[in-house]
Parts: structure tokens; sequence; C-alpha cells
């Protein structure tokens, strides 16, 4: 059975350790680190001491021939016979990482009609793609995907599996991930080679983004990772890149599936809920105009986030009243507030201040809003939101 | 109708503050809570049973202090509580996890539906649920907003994904994680309140499970985290000034700050 | 301060508290504005079991597990009144309208109707007030003429809390008129009687979530069983409802000061004058120090009242004219200060303090004006004296 000790010799009572726990186990007594029973063995203190006396011991690790796999994989999402742009991204992300150790990217795709996808999956970085056509495929389900994704896992034995975290990666890999017994790390921000192991460090962000925790996963293969979309680079489309298309054999069996798509029903935008939004990019009267709303918009579309306002802008009658924050309107808690000619008074204040991080865009530099927003802007919101959405589509390219 | 939902414990999150000096996550008063998600999952598990009868069994992995949670959900309206704790599944990922759960249910028998929420707010992966559904080789709908339709042979529901919402159909019995669209949780009745002070609730072990020691906690957990940061916090009050282009570019510098990119 | 509050009461308190978080709060503002009776959340309350913690356990209840229901009744009422008195009136008043069967109903009564109210299945009423009639009760013109195995009743009640909502009335009639209010006598009177019907729904100045309506009586036909303790004894039913109620007055005024004091802290925390928060005047902070200590005070004897009424006391109606009397001049007092420390911003609607400090004034005016509780605090007190002089 697993265990946490601190060696009593090597503590030097320092405390290191004692903030690095994330579920407050560790005290000091008497310049000495203990660990209580809220302790979950999570791991986070042991890298923390830098006198090394903290160690979790495991039981035996059987090492289940690691160093037969090599490469990186990653699963492609299509909809609707179109590649998801995640996948081009894993991909930059992947020959990113392949240059650590000089390894190979690959790509799985199942779908109905690939068309000239494969060739366009090793402009953007693949060497393999291995394909699957097939009726059955049309829409994504779990377990045709799994089990084809397996056996090819089982059979090529790459060393990395990504995928994207959207919906469809987050149903998909752990179901592969539990199948293979191997790790799988949700929803990373950061992926990195570690120089000494050669293993993969994967960052991903928890506790409701208060913390950042890196996770390893030494003892099995492969070492597999969902990826938040939008965070990594796709590389530029590369035309002249070779690489080779592999077609997988398809068993009846492998597509049978005990779940059955009935329909797909699109969504209509724009029903969103501000206070669910991670995202508010929120105007106020000097936007001047309803028409003006358009460029928070499109910065909201960008940012996965939607549109906030004022009161002074909803009395105007420019944005519909759901969208009011403030005391008379919603509180709001995103990640990101974005105050666009907003000059906040307290009314306005009390319904956004829990947001993470508020930025404010605001021509008059005495304004209140500059009084409590993390980093402001003085400025024609005019001039600055076009560049701002310009600036951050160059830099998704 | 025998459904079991899984239920954790966890830290509520909205509570976690940063010492901005040290970069360390303040936990102290901050209480545990049954995961909000989870709220969803019992509702619908109660709801389907209100209509087709049967009952709701909820079970947690946790330590023993995990237990106020499944009271909490009996104070709700749930039937039966089961704890699943033992030293040994202390540090167990996600594989170990949800392995221990199927064998839970695996071990209650004849169970029709595993239901879970989305994801819990501290460990935040969401794998929980498809992976139980591996584990136990059932069929899988994650991200259900709206369950239809619920019989003895099968279950239509819809699956909130990117951009729509698909209407999927699985045969039972069938893993499904829960989303806040699906319903609105009751509260804890008072009559729930007093069962759940009086409700005997087993605890159940590696060894009553028969799980053998390198497929439970910390040894049978393929991940392991080695760091834990907090992520950089931009001072706050900074104010820029200057022409258009340059704030515009410092502004995209602080949303890649975060991670919301 | 800590009252010891069991374990049974915090978890009450608690499941008040959300029920306030989760559905009063959101809606308090449009209740008032459209004086709309909250039926989706005093269903909620019943689905929560709210309706039964006065309700013996043999008839369906809890109030054993309460230690008897009174201090129940004004923690929940209290918590509840935070968030919006109209709701919590709405909810109280069925507890009013139960009491008379609680008190005095025989076993047939309380087997047949206590069950569907603690379960909430049906509301409740109290209905003493007429026209001619309010803090002379003795003014009752309803009548009552026994006609073989029933009574027939003709007659208007005003401003009964819960009408047109209740299923279950119990009503206060003069089944001799000769005798003044020794004729008054007590019935129950279920919805949709032949010869019972509403009037007008009343437009208030405050609890306005709550329903205050007419019950015309027109040869209205009621089961004699449906009489209540015996002929005669209606005066003294009513008496001993209002005087085990009034506690819950009492409660609802406590909730007011507090939600109100609640709000004026947290605003003058907030807001800023002349550079500095306001909360950093002395003016301010002694008007919130006073606050607190009477919302404080008035907690107290309310919390003594109900807990004295729970121990089985069996006189207590100067205590309960008491709380009832210093709570809701609390309330008006500390509603009133809580706009004047919010300034303009108090006065306007899209704060709750303005609705707070109308909400307020009822709890000096119903189940006994504070003139009236204030005789009797005298009368008990005259009284009292002038047994010691013995
Ligand atoms: C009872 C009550 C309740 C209220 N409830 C709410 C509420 O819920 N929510 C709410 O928001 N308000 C509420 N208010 C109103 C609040 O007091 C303010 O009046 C309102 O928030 C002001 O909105 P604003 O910041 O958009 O407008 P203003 O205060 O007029 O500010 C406009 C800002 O835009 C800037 N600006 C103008 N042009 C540009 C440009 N081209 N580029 C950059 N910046 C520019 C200006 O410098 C100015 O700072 C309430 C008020 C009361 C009395
Ligand atoms: C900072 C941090 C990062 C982590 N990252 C990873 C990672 O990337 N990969 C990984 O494999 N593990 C990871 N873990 C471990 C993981 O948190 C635990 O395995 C945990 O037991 C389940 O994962 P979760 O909290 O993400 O729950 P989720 O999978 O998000 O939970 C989904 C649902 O499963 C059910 N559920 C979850 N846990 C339990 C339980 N203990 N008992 C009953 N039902 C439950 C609930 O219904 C819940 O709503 C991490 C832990 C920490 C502290
Ligand atoms: C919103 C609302 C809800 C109500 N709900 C109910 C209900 O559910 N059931 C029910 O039966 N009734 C209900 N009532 C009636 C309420 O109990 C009466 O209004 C109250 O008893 C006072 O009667 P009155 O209004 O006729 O005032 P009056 O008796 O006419 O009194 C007028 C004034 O004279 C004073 N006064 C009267 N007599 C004396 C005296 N002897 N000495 C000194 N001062 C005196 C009073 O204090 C008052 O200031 C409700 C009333 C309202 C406004
Ligand atoms: S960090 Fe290491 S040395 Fe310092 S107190 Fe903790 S265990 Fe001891
Ligand atoms: S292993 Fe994790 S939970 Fe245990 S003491 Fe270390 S940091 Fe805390």
């Amino acid at each position: 059975m697993a265990s946490i000790e601190v060696r009593k010799e090597t503590c030097v009572g320092c405390g290191e350790c004692v903030p690095a726990c994330p579920f407050g186990a560790i005290t000091m007594d008497d310049s000495l680190a203990v660990i209580s029973d809220e302790c979950t063995l999570c791991g986070a203190c042991e890298s923390s001491c830098s006198y090394g006396a903290i160690i979790i011991r495991t039981g035996e690790t059987v090492e289940t021939g690691i160093d037969q796999y090599s490469g990186i994989l990653v699963l492609a999402e299509q909809r609707d016979g179109t590649i998801d742009h995640s996948t081009l991204e894993l991909l930059g992300e992947a020959r990113r990482l392949a240059e650590a150790d000089d390894s190979s990217v690959s790509v799985v795709l199942l779908t109905e009609e690939a068309g000239d996808w494969p060739a366009e999956l090793i402009s953007y970085g693949a060497d393999t793609v291995y394909l699957a056509e097939d009726a059955q495929l049309k829409h994504f389900r779990t377990e045709p995907f799994s089990k084809i994704t397996e056996k090819l896992i089982n059979e090529k034995k790459p060393a990395v599996v990504l995928a994207a975290a959207t919906t469809t990666g987050r149903d998909l890999m752990p179901r592969i991930a539990k199948n293979l017994n191997t790790g799988l790390t949700a929803d990373c921000t950061e992926l990195s080679i570690d120089p000494e192991s050669g293993g993969l460090l994967q960052t991903r962000p928890a506790f409701g983004g208060n913390i950042l925790a890196t996770i390893v996963c030494s003892d099995t293969r492969p070492q597999m990772a969902t990826v938040r979309p939008r965070v990594m680079k796709a590389m530029d489309r590369d035309e002249n890149r070779d690489g080779v298309i592999e077609k997988i054999e398809l068993s009846s069996n492998d597509l049978v599936s005990r779940t059955e798509v009935l329909e797909f029903n699109s969504l209509d935008e724009g029903s969103v809920d501000i206070t669910e939004a991670e995202v508010i990019v929120s105007g106020g009267r000097g936007m001047k105009s309803p028409e003006n709303f358009a460029l928070l918009q499109e910065l909201a579309n960008l940012l996965d986030g939607t549109i906030g306002a004022s009161r002074a802008a909803i009395d105007a009658g420019w944005v519909s009243y759901p969208h009011q924050v403030g005391q008379t309107g919603k509180t709001v808690q995103p990640k990101i507030y974005i105050a666009c000619g907003i000059s906040g008074a307290v009314q306005h204040r009390v319904g956004m201040q829990s947001a993470d991080i508020i930025l404010a865009v605001n021509k008059d530099e005495t304004a209140p809003i500059f009084e409590f927003c993390d980093v402001g802007f003085v400025g024609d919101l005019f001039e600055i939101i076009p560049l701002v959405i310009k600036e951050i589509k160059k830099r998704r390219k | 109708m025998r459904i079991v939902v899984a239920v954790k414990q966890v830290p509520d999150t909205a509570e976690v503050r940063i010492d901005e000096e040290r970069g360390t996550l303040v936990r102290e008063g901050v209480p545990s809570i049954l995961n909000p998600f989870d709220e969803y999952a019992l509702e619908e598990a109660m709801r389907w049973r209100d209509e087709l009868g049967g009952t709701v069994t909820v079970m947690t992995m946790g330590p023993p202090q995990a237990e106020a949670v499944l009271r909490e959900a009996v104070s709700m309206g749930a039937d039966e509580a089961i704890l699943l704790s033992d030293r040994a599944f202390a540090g167990a990922d996600t594989w170990a996890t949800s392995h221990t759960l199927a064998k839970a249910v695996e071990k209650m028998g004849d169970i029709d539906i595993v239901m879970t929420g989305k994801q819990a707010i501290d460990g935040d992966t969401a794998q929980t649920g498809p992976s139980i559904a591996a584990s136990l080789d059932w069929p899988q709908i994650t991200f259900v907003g709206f369950v239809r339709e619920l019989n003895q042979e099968s279950i239509v529901a819809e699956r909130y994904v990117e951009g729509g919402c698909e209407v999927i159909r699985a045969s039972l019995p069938v893993v499904i994680t829960v989303l806040k669209d699906a319903n609105t949780p009751r509260l804890p009745s008072l009559r729930g309140k007093m069962k759940s002070r009086k409700i005997e609730i087993p605890v159940w072990g590696r060894e009553y499970l028969a799980l053998p020691e390198h497929e439970v906690g910390l040894d049978g957990s393929p991940t392991r985290v080695v760091k834990i940061t907090t992520p950089e916090i931009i001072s706050n009050g900074e104010i820029h000034h200057g022409e258009p282009e340059k704030l515009a570019a410092l502004l995209v510098d602080s949303l890649l700050g975060t991670e919301v990119h | 301060m800590n009252y010891y509050l069991s374990e049974e009461l915090i978890d009450l308190k608690e499941l008040c508290a959300k029920i306030a978080e989760k559905y009063i709060l959101p809606v308090r503002a449009e209740l008032d504005e459209e004086n709309r009776f909250p039926r989706e959340i005093i269903e909620v309350m019943a689905e929560s079991d709210l309706n039964s913690i006065y309700i013996p356990e043999e008839y369906g209840g809890f109030a054993e597990m309460f230690g008897g229901g009174s201090m129940a009744l004004t923690v929940a009422t209290e918590e509840l009144s935070k968030a919006c008195a109209g709701v919590a009136v709405s909810y109280a008043a069925n507890a009013l309208g139960a009491m008379p069967i609680l008190i005095s109903g025989s076993e047939e009564q309380k087997k047949k109707y206590l069950p569907d109210l603690a379960s909430g299945k049906k509301l409740a009423a109290f209905a003493l007030t007429e026209s001619e009639a309010g803090s002379d009760a003795g003014g009752v013109k309803t009548k009552a003429v026994k006609d073989g195995d029933t009574y027939i009743l003709n007659g208007t009640k005003q401003w009964i809390t819960n009408g047109g909502e209740a299923q279950v009335y119990t009503v206060i009639a003069q089944t001799d008129p000769s005798r003044g209010t020794r004729g008054l006598s007590a019935f129950i009177v279920e919805e949709g009687t032949p010869g019972f019907s509403y009037g007008k729904k009343e437009d208030k100045m405050g609890i306005r979530a709550s329903s205050t309506m007419e019950l015309i009586f027109e040869d209205c036909r009621v089961p004699a069983e449906n009489l209540i303790a015996r002929e005669g004894h209606g005066f003294l039913v009513a008496m001993k409802t209002l005087n085990k109620s009034r506690p819950g007055v009492a409660a609802q005024a406590v909730g007011i000061a507090q939600g109100a004091l609640d709000e004026a802290a947290e605003y003058a925390s907030e807001r800023v004058q002349f550079g500095q928060r306001i909360d950093s005047f002395q003016g301010i902070q002694f008007m919130l120090a006073d606050m607190a200590t009477q919302v404080e005070a008035a907690r107290a004897l309310v919390y003594s009242t109900a807990r004295m009424i729970d121990a089985g006391e069996r006189k207590y109606d100067k205590e309960s004219a008491m709380a009832k009397v210093f709570a809701s001049d609390v309330a008006m007092k500390v509603t009133t200060d809580a706009v004047q420390i919010l300034g303009g911003y108090g006065y306007m609607k899209e704060y709750p303090v303005e609705k707070m400090m109308r909400d307020a004034k009822i709890t000096q005016i119903y189940e006994g004006t504070n003139q009236i509780q204030r005789s009797v605090i005298a009368s008990a007190l005259i009284k009292e004296t002038a047994a010691r002089g013995k």
C-alpha cells in the first residue's frame, strides 16, 4: 500500500511544504512537518521539499516494456466532413514535442469520407495518417471509436496520445485510457518533455483554475492527454511535407455499438446566461450606439465569451436586460471581464468585482474603474478594440 | 429501476483564495461540500425513481469524513448510501477511482444506471464517468443536458456538444454524466434530514471489494501530480497609456497571461 | 449571539436560508411589484416539510422533534422574513389558520385536517376581522345559525391573509349576538363550500406578495361537526390562537430588521463619500450599533417567549404581547434607519430597504395592534401588582 513519510532526520523544519499541499494536510510541529489524515497522497508536496525529506512510497510497479513505445498519436476530430481546428493545433504541438527526441507524429482519422483531409493533415505536421472510412463512422460514437483506436494503439505503440478536450475527446479518451490501463491527464494547457526522464510533463489547471498541476505518467504507456482547444498553435501549412496514409482494416465487430445517434440539432447561439460565462466583454455608455456592440460581440466570440453591459447601455436600449451587470442586473464571476466605456459606478462594480481579472478600456484616466481593475488601458475604445481583435487573430494564426 | 449516483466531497473552490505574497492556495476555512455538479445527477436519478419506482443509491470514495456528503444526498431524497473508504484508496487518480467505483457497482449487482456529475470542481477532469463505463464495459452518454426517455431497456438523452445537441439512444445498463441544464435540484426536506441523521452507512474497503493493492489508490494510479503552482497573478491596478497599437498588444498579452487564451 | 439552537433547529434554519437564497431573493422585488402570491415558493416549502414543523407527529408533523413547534416556527419565519416578509407571512399564516384546530379541535377534526396541512397539500387561513370588528372582536357581525346538523353562515370577513389561496379556513362567527364576545364560536370552513366566495384582493403598502382578501358567506352551510370546541368558545379560541401565534409576528419583525441591518451595513462598507467609506463616519457607526443592539434584544425576547411556550408554560399572553410590540417597533425603527443609511438610494425601489420599511409597518398592526398589546401588557402588570399587594 502506498504511504507518505517525512524523514525526521532530513526535515529541517523550513515549512516550505505546508503551503504546497492543496488539501491543508501538512502542519509544522516543533520544526518537523507532520502529515495528517487529510492527506490524499496527491504528491504535490514531494517536490516542494528542497531537502528530499518527504517521500511517497508506492507498491511495486511492473514496468511493462515502456521503451517499446515511441512517437505521438493525435486523434483527429471531424464533424460533417470537416476537421476541427483543434486537431491542427494538436498536430502543431505534437511536432514541437517530437523535435525533442526526434520521433514521429501520426494522426488517426475515423470518418465517413475523408476527401482531401489526409493530405491536409500531413501539410499540418503529420508523418502518418491512419485512416478508416465507413458510413457508420459518420457520427462520433464512443464504442466504435474507442475500439478502433485502442486496437491501433496496441499495434502502433505510440508513447503519447493526444486529443482535444472537447466533448468528443473528453468522452473518448477516458474510456480508452481505462481499457489500456494507462494514465490520462485532462484539459492540459501546457505540454513538455522532461529532459531527464524523457517523459511527458502535462500541465493543467484544476481547483476551478486556482492552481496549475503538473502531472506525469511514468510507468505506463501511452501517456495520454486531452488538450484545451485554442491553447496550442497550429503550424503553418506546408504542402511540401511528406507523409504516408495507412488504411485501417475494420472488422464488423469494430463497429458494434450499444448507442445510436438519433438526431443532431444545432443550437442557436445567444441564449447564453452571463452568470455562467467565463469571459464577458462588457460595454457602457461609452459604446455610443447599439451597432457598436457588434464590435464587442466579435471580440467575445473570439474569446468564447459573451456580452455584458452597464445599466446606462441597457437603459438606452442598446442591449437587452438579461445582459445587465450590477446591482439591479446580474452578479457575474467570469475569469475575465473586459469593461469597455464603462465608468465603474459602485452599482456596476458590485456585479462584477469578483471576476478573476478585470480589464478596462476607458478614455478618461480618472474613471473610477481604473481604481479597481487589474489592468487598465487609457484610450479610445474604438481605436483599441478593433486592434485587439486583429492582434488576437494574428497570434492565433 | 436501480440507479447509483457517484458523488464526491470537494473543497468549495469558489472559496479558495490565493495568498498573493506566497503564491499559494489558502484552504483555511474553506468548507467541504457536495460537488455541485453531482446535485444534478442526484436530482435526475430521483426524478426517474419517483416516476418509475426503484431506488437511488449514492456512493462516494473518500476519507471517513466524506460520509457527510452521503448524508446530505440522503437528506435530499436518496434511499441508500455506501461509503468506499480505506487508507489504501488514497492517492487515486481517475483510473483507480473509477476502477474502485465500478467494482462497488458490480458488488451491488443488478444496477441499471450509474449517474455522475459532469465533473468535480477540484480535480476538474470529467474523466471518472466514462472511465466507470469502461471498467464495467457498459455504454456511456456523457454531457447529458436532458433525459428524454427512460425505461427498463433503454434511455434516450440529449448530449450537449459544441454547437448543438446530439440525441442518443443507449441500451441499459448505462453510465451517464449529467450537466446543470438537466434539471433544478430539489432542496433537502426535513423528513430527509431526519432520515439522514439515522441512516446506517456501510463502509466498503479494499478487501471487501476483493481488489488487489496494485489496482487501488496511489499504487493503482498511472498518473501522478509532481508539482502544483498558482497561475501568475497580474498585479493589481496596472494602468497603461500610449498608442492604441501598443495598448491593444498589451491587452492581448494580459489575456494570454490567463488560462483563457 | 449564540442561542445554542438544537441541531434540528440549525438544520431548519439552514434549509430556510437555502430556500430564501434560491427561490425568494431572485423574485422578491417582482412579487412586491406585481402584488403576486408566491405559489411556487409555497410549494417548495411544503416539499421541504416546512408546514409540518408545528404539527405533532401523530398528525404527520415534526413538532416533537423541535421540542414543541413555537421555536421552530419562530426560527423559520425569521429566516424567511429576512429575505421577504410577504412570502414569510404567506407561510406563517398557515400556522395561524391551523392553530384553532391544534389548540381546541376535536380528535376527529385534527385527524381530518392536520395531515394535509402538515404536508402542505392544503393551506390554511384564520378569519376574525370584519369591517366593524378590528381591535374589538366583539364587533363581529358574521352570524352562524344552527339548523339541524348544520350551521348557516352569513357575513363578510375582511383582510384575511391567504384568502383565496387557502383551502381550510378557521372562521369566528356569532352564534349568540346577545352575549357579545361570549356569543362567538369558531368554525372550520372548506374552500368550495356552497355559499362561500371570495371578495376583492387588497392592494397593500407592504407584504405585497401575500394575499389579503375578503371572505363572503351567503347562506353558507357548514356541518355542525366543524364547530371548534363549543358554542360560545370562539373568543377564547381566537385569543389563545393569537397569543400563541404572536411570537411568529415578532419573528417576522426580527427577520425584516435583520435583513435591513445587513443591507445597511454592507452598503455602508462600500459607499464612499468625502473620500472614505461612509461606515468610517461615527454618525453612521452609531446608527449601525444601535440597530444591531435593538435587533439582538428583540430576538432574545422573541426566542425566550417561544422557548417558554415550548416548555409548556400555560400563561404567556403578556410575554407574547411584549415580544410582538418590541420586535415590531424595532423593525420599524431599524428599517427606517436603514433607508437613511442608504440615502437617496435607499429611497429607490432598486434597493430592497424601502420595501423592508413598508413591510415592517404591518407588524405593528396585525394580530392585535401595538396599542392593544400594550394594554394587554399593562393589564397583566396591574393584575400582578394587585396580586402582590394581597
Ligand atoms: C438604484 C440604482 C441601481 C443601479 N443599478 C445598476 C446596475 O445594476 N448596473 C449598472 O451598470 N448600473 C447601475 N446603476 C447605474 C450606475 O449608477 C451608473 O449610472 C451606470 O453604471 C453608468 O453606466 P456607464 O458606466 O456605462 O456610463 P457612464 O458612467 O456614463 O460612463 C461612460 C464611460 O465611458 C467612457 N467613454 C466614453 N467614450 C469612450 C470611448 N470612445 N472610449 C473609451 N471610453 C469611453 C467615459 O469616459 C465614461 O467613463 C444603478 C443606479 C441606481 C441609482
Ligand atoms: C490538482 C489535481 C489534478 C488532477 N489531475 C488529474 C488528471 O489529470 N488525471 C487523473 O487521472 N487524475 C487527476 N487527478 C486526480 C483526480 O482528481 C481524482 O482521481 C479524483 O478522484 C477524480 O477525478 P476528478 O476530481 O477530476 O473528478 P471528475 O472525473 O471530474 O468527476 C466526475 C464525476 O465523477 C464522480 N466522482 C468523482 N470522484 C468521485 C469519488 N471519489 N467518489 C464518487 N464519485 C466520484 C462524481 O459524480 C463527479 O461529478 C488530479 C487531482 C488533483 C488534486
Ligand atoms: C395586511 C393585513 C393582513 C391581515 N390579516 C388578517 C388575518 O389573516 N385574519 C384576521 O382576522 N385579520 C387580519 N387582519 C386584520 C388585523 O388583525 C386588524 O387590522 C387589526 O387587528 C386592527 O384592526 P383595525 O385595522 O380594524 O384597526 P382599529 O381597531 O380600527 O384600530 C385603529 C387604531 O385605533 C387603535 N385602537 C383601537 N382600539 C384601541 C384601544 N382600546 N386603545 C388604544 N388604541 C386603540 C388601534 O391601535 C389603531 O391604531 C389583517 C390586516 C392587514 C392590514
Ligand atoms: S519542506 Fe521538507 S524540510 Fe521543509 S518542513 Fe517540509 S518536509 Fe521539512
Ligand atoms: S501528498 Fe498531497 S495531500 Fe498529502 S500531504 Fe502531500 S500535498 Fe498534501
